[in-house]
């Protein structure tokens, strides 16, 4: 059976091969150049004094309780922004009301900010003088709030263009079929956003772990307390460890490797059965 | 009666879509709702599923006022123009998600959503996504789903104005079977003249937002109620300063009695038919005749005929 595919795929693909190759080609040089050789170069400096080494910088305690805050914090931020962006993707989809085309460019503010600027920001607000009597300076909540601030726009601007694209009429036929509003949503609104609401979920995720601006000023970097994962890659470069560093990159990377592959495995789950 | 509609008015807006609407619907028939795009039928019918409210009046469906019940719990089936499938949900889910929504047993519903495939030929696509049916397919899906709940009433809105010619044809003729067979009141949108005539015991027509006739399919195209009804259900031409169907007109090559003369402009042979045009008191008509009559009459352009309405023949005055 491979035989007669191939036998009779052969000409279109002699006649695209010219332009297919230069795209592939240049594809690949690129990715490798700004992505995959800068990786394995963190990857294979973290290797550098040996297996050993690298547990052992990984394990310290001020790079592990960087390491587990980051990951609890990154975690407990997407799945946050996994219910409050879909409902206000939902709110800006389906609800008219007066200045909704302002809170639809807002959405959008903390990828335009610079991720210190909105540190800044948030640190006048929350912080030791702030007019809403609220201080989470220098707590772990400062850290999941400025988490929260700057993947917001992922899981929204993912699920509204799939739910402006949702077709009504499915609705009003489950409505005619006895469902009731809930049985609707559950039944036939959910299941059709659950794809975009995991890939924005994980984009968050993975934005979070990552995150160093925004949470430098308003965490106060309190090792064992406040300090997330960058801010401790930061450190370390800063006291010539360059291979704990790459270490602590390394295991970041694959964090955020196996949340990607995992969502995508769950989409293609979903796929297949829509 | 199954549906009763009683002075329905409704606007969008300032847009006035439906004007004191009533409408009987017997039960156990299968009735057109047949209008232009714009006539409010469609509107109508969403009114009676309980999608759109209306602004006055009522609407009955089995006796029971319905008038302010929620599409959900009308026991209404609806099928959309273009599908409405829950693409997330195999034909099998699909069909079945009415009675898992009133939580019946999984072998019931195993059951009846096996008869319903079988009803409408998809048993062996039961596990397929609707993604991976053509549109006939997908249309006939939507009718089991619909009537998977034992609706009291069926709407159809416009179900084959997304199909392509040949498919539509067959499933006119389909649901005419299936409604032989399954008698559940029928009540379908359209603005194809033809297929309500070939499908439906009753023609409603609604123009402008109101009813402009009701009556089966015979009684709306021998005796249509004014000029709109008489063109839109089939084609019209104009001598004398009336509308005539161009089959009931006599044409011959002789004076005769209570004829007009015309001259004949083009002969055209369509198959079996032959479309005689002509030029009558200034402006433009035509005539149907069987290929037979042409060639007995040997009629070419530039020749004289003496053109009459048929003995019996129904035409309507226009007012001048």
């Amino acid at each position: 059976m491979t035989r007669e595919v191939t036998a009779i795929t052969v000409r279109p693909v002699r006649r695209l091969a010219g332009g297919t190759a230069a795209g592939l080609g240049t594809a690949v040089l690129y990715l490798s150049l700004i992505v995959l050789i800068p990786l394995a170069a963190v990857v294979w400096r973290s290797a550098d004094e040996g297996p050993g080494y690298f547990w052992r910088s990984v394990t310290t305690p001020d790079a592990w309780a960087a390491l587990t805050l980051t990951v609890g914090a990154s975690a407990l931020v997407a799945l946050v922004n996994l219910v409050m962006g879909t409902v206000i993707a939902w709110v800006l989809v389906r609800d008219r009301f007066p200045g909704r085309a302002v809170l639809d460019t807002i959405i959008d503010l903390p990828f335009a900010l610079p991720t210190i600027v909105a540190g800044l920001v948030l640190l006048a607000l929350y912080g030791p003088q702030s007019p809403l009597g609220v201080n989470l300076a220098y707590s772990r909540a400062g850290v999941v709030l400025a988490l929260l601030f700057v993947t917001l726009p992922f899981v929204v601007r993912t699920v509204q263009p799939v739910l402006l694209e949702l077709d009504t009429e499915m609705e009003q036929a489950a409505a005619s079929l006895g469902a009731s509003p809930f049985q609707t949503f559950r039944r036939v609104i959910l299941p059709n956003l659950i794809p975009a609401m995991l890939s924005g979920t994980a984009l968050a995720f993975t934005r979070a772990i990552a995150e160093f601006g925004s949470t430098v000023l308003i965490s106060g970097n309190l090792p064992f307390k406040t300090q997330v994962a960058a801010v401790n890659i930061f450190s370390q470069i800063e006291g010539d460890n360059t291979t704990g560093a790459a270490a602590i990159s390394t295991v970041l990377l694959v964090v955020a490797l196996v949340a990607l592959i995992t969502l995508d495995v769950l989409q293609r789950w979903g796929s297949r059965r829509g | 009666m199954a549906i009763e509609v009683r002075d329905v008015n409704k606007s969008f807006g300032t847009t006035p879509v439906l004007h004191d609407v009533s409408l009987d619907v017997a039960a156990g028939s299968l009735t057109a709702l047949l209008g232009p795009s714009g006539g409010g039928k469609s509107t109508l019918l969403r009114v009676i599923a309980g999608l759109e409210r209306p602004d006055t009046g009522t609407v009955r469906i089995s006796g029971v006022d319905a008038t302010r019940l929620s599409p959900q719990r009308r026991n209404v089936g609806f099928v959309f123009q273009h599908y409405a499938a829950f693409k997330h949900l195999t034909v099998f889910r699909n069909v079945a998600f009415g009675l898992e929504i009133r939580k019946r047993p999984k072998d019931e519903i195993r059951k009846r959503v096996m008869e319903l495939l079988e009803l409408v030929h998809l048993e062996k696509l039961a596990d397929r996504y609707p993604s991976q049916l053509s549109g006939g397919q997908r249309q006939r899906m939507a009718l089991a789903r619909a009537l998977a709940v034992e609706p009291q009433v069926l709407l159809l809105d416009e179900p084959f104005g997304a199909l392509d010619a040949q498919v539509r044809k067959e499933l006119r003729t389909w649901l005419r079977r299936l409604h032989d067979e399954v008698h559940v009141t029928t009540v379908f949108v359209t603005h194809d003249q033809e297929e309500a005539i070939e499908v439906a015991d009753t023609i409603v027509v609604l123009a402008g937002g109101e009813v402009v006739q009701a009556g089966s399919p015979g009684e709306v195209y021998d005796n249509p109620a004014n000029p709109f009804v008489m063109r839109f259900l089939g084609p019209v031409t104009e001598i004398g300063g009336s509308l005539v169907r161009p089959h009931d007109i006599e044409i011959s090559p002789d004076p005769v009695e209570g004829g007009s003369p015309a001259v004949v402009s083009r002969v055209v042979r369509l198959g079996f038919e032959v479309r005689v045009e002509v030029e009558i008191g200034g402006h433009e008509a035509w005539v149907q005749v069987t290929r037979e009559q042409a060639d007995r009459l040997g009629l070419g352009p530039g020749d004289t005929v003496h053109l009459r309405p048929a003995p019996g023949a129904r035409s309507l005055v226009l007012a001048l």
